[in-house]
């Protein structure tokens, strides 16, 4: 009774308690100023502070990642000369470039990086939108059966000889086979307008169990060859990635993925539960059908273009929201920045660490993303408690 | 400075909505049935909340209070009959209109982890507020009048998750009250809430209803504290209403028995019911 009768009065609490939640930036003159200064600023305040300095220092992170991951290979280049290269080719500067170097960056190796950048972002930004629609923490992209119709799709393309016809059929075979699935499992858990994430996981992971399993039979009756095609495919390749492979990629994951940032909101609502989210205003179903699409068509065009990719959509949203929390505005950029620059690296490894022998990327993400994962998960509990 | 702001809000009664008369019904349902898997759990409900009026739903577990409830504020749809809010139907609402008009304060609030409780209250804000919109000053206004009127504002940078139930239970009737809206549904809000925070909440629901004019509809398990705080009580039995009148003359020993399967006894000045007394066998 007391403290809700006091509470209008008090100004002083919230000066006290502001720093301890961001820390920095609000220099407390004195606890009024502070406060009146905190109310005038409201949220756009010290507030943004903390995700606005992360997403700085990521984007800072993905530059340099883009730069070493593209200088370093059996040539190596100097980085200076690397950032030289990338900068006016992309900007368009009059700049004198040596053309070896030039040629090295921008037709083999650039490509490359930033479709490992493009395919990293896609799988961190829908990992960290399906955990947010499905409240739970072991949600990844994958979770709808998108990746594995995905797979059956392109696996059923290379077991009837399609690379032989036209490159593009396989890549387009596992787009639809991803679309297929994602048609497949919202029918199995809508009912009267209404999809019940329950039922929807379930058939996902049905679905997915159903999809490993015709491609595992597939395996019969496959020469050795194809069936080395197949499971190479399957671990996840960024190999031989030219720029018509981002210009498939790259609008598929940039709608995919604004369109998630721009249903942040209503993710962070969808967070409490449908019949709150509901009673404060938002469309549910809508949201959740638009979010299901969203992500499938990044993460379908991810995988078609790759191959199954694991980890990365799992591990790094996780890893951002124990920097700055929950929010979806912040999230679903700092998780893509983030992703684009693990897999980056991750690449990096795969082409480098046996080199000239190259590992599939999808082999490293979960060597190194997992051991991490785990260390987390034994520091930080809290990680993975939700509500 | 608190004090200003919190005067300075703006009336949670939107404009032109003023002139809206007391006895007026605000909120109709009629005939209204609901089912699940082909399991009714309402049967023929017809009922008009007044507006401005403090309004009671009390019955057993599973009469359907909860379901009557989603039903009547538009979170779920009803499988027979029709609700109308102030003469239209609820389903011609966009969901944003609606919740810019009625508030739902459920039994046990997802949490979203690791939101602070100035995060949840903002979440009040969302029927107000576009795509591209920032935030903005009315927005703003509204957060903190809502923090400062429920006294969450000294806890507005804790996490949600650490706070004790009544401390929670005030939280989302901040996001409610930053809404801002016209009737305020309440599903069993002093459930698991020791003595102390029940008489909290309840008064704060009382005195907010006085400042801001709302229209209170509000599941309740207690009948002692329903007959003192409410205008008018409805009484739910298997999805059936029996019952509808002023909290102080609806109930008696017979219908308490019938609906509760409890003996009991009333005490009352005059014609009014002051108290339920239960009687073991």
């Amino acid at each position: 009774m007391n403290d809700v009768r006091q509470a209008p009065t008090m100004a002083s609490p919230e000066a006290r308690t502001a720093p301890q939640t961001v820390g920095t930036g609000r220099v407390v003159t004195g606890a009024a100023t502070a406060a009146t200064e905190a109310r005038a600023r409201g949220r756009s305040g010290a507030a943004l502070i903390r995700p606005v300095a992360l997403l700085a220092g990521l984007a800072v992170l993905l530059a340099a990642s883009v730069v070493v991951a593209t200088a370093i290979g059996t040539v190596q280049l100097p980085y200076g000369e690397t950032a030289r290269v990338v900068l006016a080719k992309a900007l368009g500067l009059p700049w004198a470039l040596d053309a070896t170097y030039e040629a090295i960056v921008w037709n083999v190796r650039l490509p490359r990086v930033l479709a490992a950048g493009a395919v990293g972002l896609a799988l961190a930004v829908c990992g960290a939108a399906m955990q947010g629609l499905f409240k739970n923490p072991l949600a990844s992209p994958d979770i709808l059966g998108v990746s594995s119709g995905g797979a059956l799709g392109a696996v059923v393309g290379i077991f009837l000889g399609w690379p032989l016809v036209n490159p593009w059929l396989v890549p387009a075979a596992a787009f639809a086979g991803a679309l297929v699935t994602l048609v497949i499992v919202y029918a199995l858990a809508t009912r009267g307008g209404r999809t019940d994430m329950a039922t929807l996981l379930l058939a996902g992971v049905a679905v997915s169990s159903f999809a490993g399993a015709i491609i595992a039979l597939l395996y019969h009756f496959v020469e050795d060859g194809v069936l080395r095609q197949i499971v190479y495919w399957l671990m996840g390749n960024l190999g031989g990635k030219r720029w018509e492979h981002l210009a498939v990629l790259t609008p598929l994951v940039a709608a995919g993925c604004v369109g998630l940032w721009l249903l942040s909101r209503e993710l962070n609502l969808l967070m409490g539960g449908e019949d709150d989210a509901r009673a404060l205003g938002v469309p549910v179903e809508r949201t959740k059908r638009l979010v299901m699409v969203l992500a499938s068509l990044a993460t379908g065009a991810a995988v078609s273009v790759t191959g199954v990719i694991g980890f990365v959509g799992l591990i790094v949203p996780h890893i951002v929201r124990l920097l700055i929390g929950p929010d979806h505005r912040w999230l679903l950029p700092a998780s893509g920045l983030l992703g684009a620059s693990f897999l980056i690296l991750a690449d990096l490894l795969a082409r480098t660490a046996f080199s000239p022998v190259e590992l599939r990327t999808g082999i490293v993400t979960a060597l190194a993303g997992v051991p991490f994962f785990l260390y987390l998960l034994a520091k930080r509990r809290e990680m993975v408690r939700w509500g | 400075m608190e004090q200003a702001t919190v005067r300075e809000a703006p009336p949670a009664v939107p404009e032109g909505h003023e002139g809206a008369k007391a006895d007026q019904a605000l909120l109709q349902a009629e005939g209204v049935g609901y089912r699940i898997h082909g399991q009714p759990i309402l049967r023929g409900v017809d009922v008009a909340v007044k507006s401005g009026e403090f309004l009671g739903i009390i019955g057993p577990n599973g009469a359907g209070k909860t379901t009557l409830m989603r039903v009547l504020a538009g979170i779920a749809r009803p499988s027979e009959g029709q609700v109308t809010f102030a003469g239209r139907p609820l389903e011609q609402l966009s969901d944003r209109e609606r919740a810019r008009q009625i508030a739902f304060v459920s039994q046990n609030p997802g949490l979203g982890f690791g939101f602070t409780v100035r995060d949840v209250v903002s979440m009040g804000r969302y029927p107000y507020r576009r795509l591209w919109e920032g935030w903005r000053a009315e927005d703003q206004v509204a957060v903190e009048a809502a923090m400062a009127a429920t006294g969450v504002l000294h806890l507005q940078h804790r996490p949600v998750t650490d706070l004790s139930g009544g401390e929670r239970q005030r939280v989302f009737l901040a996001r409610a009250l930053a809404q801002q809206p016209r009737i305020l549904f309440l599903d069993e809000p002093i459930a698991n809430l020791d003595i102390r925070y029940q008489l909290e909440v309840l008064n704060l629901v009382s005195r907010l209803r006085e400042r801001h004019g709302w229209t209170v509809v509000m599941a309740i398990h207690d009948l002692n504290w329903a007959i003192r705080y409410c205008d008018r009580l409805l009484v739910l039995q298997a999805g059936r209403l029996v019952a509808c009148g002023p909290a102080q003359s609806v109930l008696n020993e017979t219908l308490i028995e019938t609906v509760f399967g409890v003996k009991s006894r009333i005490d009352r000045e005059g014609e009014r019911a002051v108290r339920v007394e239960f009687l073991s066998e």
